[in-house]
């Protein structure tokens, strides 16, 4: 008996444009490799456009000069000073806004009447850009930490709540009755099926949102600090040096990205059964 | 146990659910409530198992009224029975952790009833692991396990193919007769109510109420005979013709 082999690929006439078909999924090593050609290329051009010198050094410096000075940063320590500062931050004020955004988003998903109560006041809150508060806060809590921690609690902590309470919406009636009718009262339901049913998407919301908090860091250095990212970002633009403003970019998506990979590690582990 | 439902009437708003109705359970006993939708027939059981409030009427457990849910009515719903994230042993389990029973005894309970329904080389596995007619069964050992004194099942076996279907009724109709369960069926299946119960109930709909009870007396020691025998077929006949007389124009 013998079997022939399927063909390896059915869009023979346009091998890239099958890559858009709907429904179909390309093996393993295809995904890797658009995955690496997602940052390789425009590093590559990057260092072409700067080699071919077609743009001033002094506006786009060259991949090499932004490294140097990377470099010369994290031999220092300023760099590891600043990611601390920043990064400290940051997990402050969304560690205080996420204690207090699950168990709000929670209540509100599961008892109308809460959600009544509280999401019109939240709906407005949410549209009032947490920035617009930096003045209010510096008055109120100073030029140290305490406003900065402020502004990053402020600016996620309605979208948290939002997101917590729409994730759920989506627990099953059935679940929340089957355990009523196995005898749990109203917390063992909110904590050991509300809660744990939405977990996942707990995590996935907070992983959107940290992002956020991010730009509110930044911000917030922009206007009073000592040190962190964003504050060496604008003392290098006072000297010009485009190469220090590079490097802290790129420092700042890298633990961007590095913190979405943990929340990511974070679901898969505490989640098996939903991914 | 005798469960009692006297006069039990149910509004949603403006809209009559449920008109006066009427009927008891014995200890032991196996009913069923057959009805098309728009019959109340989810309702009633929801209103037995204390997930609603009944805007008239009377239903009592042993004499005494039935306030809210508990575990002394374990209730099986058609999906999203079981917790995703538990095992089927931890999902036998979960009642009797609510209820702080001792761990010794949730674990025999938990090996035990898994064993009953079939599923003892299963009980480290995912709910999505399992197949659909395996996850009712867990879902069925996780109501016994807190010891109800009735099961309520609401379309237990509405959402599984025919032919799991019918293995599943044979097992239903084991479990009965091993543990002497009292058990309230509701179905829209005509046939799955007289292969398993006793007694059947046929609701009327809009509003919900009982328009015939059937004593089903018939030999069931072996439900693949039962099916087609010609007592089973008649009486099937003349329950789907009653059923048919209810929905005035659906075709």
């Amino acid at each position: 008996m013998t079997v022939t082999a399927a063909p390896a690929s059915e869009g023979k006439s346009s091998g890239l444009l099958s890559l858009l078909t709907l429904g179909v999924m390309p093996s393993r090593t295809v995904r890797c490799g658009l995955q690496v050609a997602s940052l390789l290329v425009p590093l590559l051009l990057w260092t072409a456009l700067a080699s071919l010198g077609l743009v001033d050094e002094k506006f786009l410096p060259s991949p090499k000069s932004v490294f140097l000075s990377l470099a010369s940063m994290a031999e220092s320590g300023i760099l590891f000073q600043d990611i601390v500062a920043s990064t400290g931050r940051v997990f402050g004020g969304f560690l205080l806004a996420t204690l207090l955004a699950v168990p709000i988003g929670i209540c509100m998903g599961v008892y109308p009447a809460i959600c009544a109560l509280c999401e019109p006041l939240i709906a407005m809150l949410r549209y009032m850009p947490a920035a617009a508060f930096i003045p209010l806060l510096i008055i109120y809590l100073g030029i140290g930490e305490e406003p900065k921690i402020a502004l990053i609690f402020l600016g996620t902590i309605y979208f948290n709540i939002l997101m917590v309470m729409d994730a759920v919406k989506f627990v099953p009636k059935e679940l929340i009755e089957t355990t009523l009718t196995l005898g749990g009262r109203s917390l063992q339901v909110l904590v050991q099926v509300v809660a744990r049913y939405s977990l996942p998407s707990i995590i996935d919301t907070l992983r959107i949102n940290i992002a956020t908090s991010w730009n509110l860091v930044v911000v917030a250095e922009l206007v009073a600090a000592e040190v962190g990212l964003g504050k060496r970002i604008q003392l290098a633009q006072r000297f010009f040096r485009t190469d220090q403003i590079f490097a802290e970019l790129i420092v700042l998506g890298l633990i961007g990205f590095a913190i979405d990979m943990g929340f990511r590690l974070l679901l898969r582990f505490s989640c098996k059964w939903a991914v | 146990m005798e469960l009692i439902v006297k006069n039990l009437s149910k509004r949603f708003g403006e809209k009559l659910i449920l008109d006066r109705l009427s009927l008891s359970i014995e200890s032991g006993e196996f009913i069923s409530l057959v009805g098309s939708s728009g019959s109340g027939k989810s309702t009633i059981l929801r209103l037995i198992a204390g997930l609603e409030h009944p805007s008239s009427g009377i239903i009592s457990v042993d004499g005494t009224p039935v306030s809210g849910p508990g575990p002394d009515r374990g209730m099986v719903f058609q999906k999203y029975s079981l917790y995703p994230w538990l095992n089927a042993a931890a999902n036998v389990a979960f009642g009797m952790r609510l209820q702080r029973m001792k761990p010794t005894e949730i674990r025999e309970r938990t090996a035990y009833f898994l064993e009953v329904v079939g599923l003892s080389e299963a009980g480290n596995k995912l709910p999505r692991e399992l197949s659909g007619g395996m996850q009712q069964r867990v879902a069925i050992a996780r109501a016994l396990a807190t010891n109800p004194s009735i099961l309520l099942l609401d379309e237990p076996f509405g959402a599984l193919d025919l032919q799991i279907r019918e293995s599943m009724q044979d097992f239903l109709h084991k479990l009965w007769q091993r543990t002497g369960l009292t058990v309230l069926l509701i179905t829209h299946d005509v046939e799955e109510a007289l292969v398993l119960a006793q007694r059947v109930h046929v609701l009327a709909p809009n509003p919900g109420r009982i328009v015939r009870s059937l004593e089903v007396d018939l030999n069931k020691s072996d439900l693949d005979q039962l099916r087609l025998s010609s007592n089973f077929l008649a009486l099937r006949r003349s329950l789907s013709r009653t059923m048919r007389e209810l929905e005035p124009s659906l075709c």
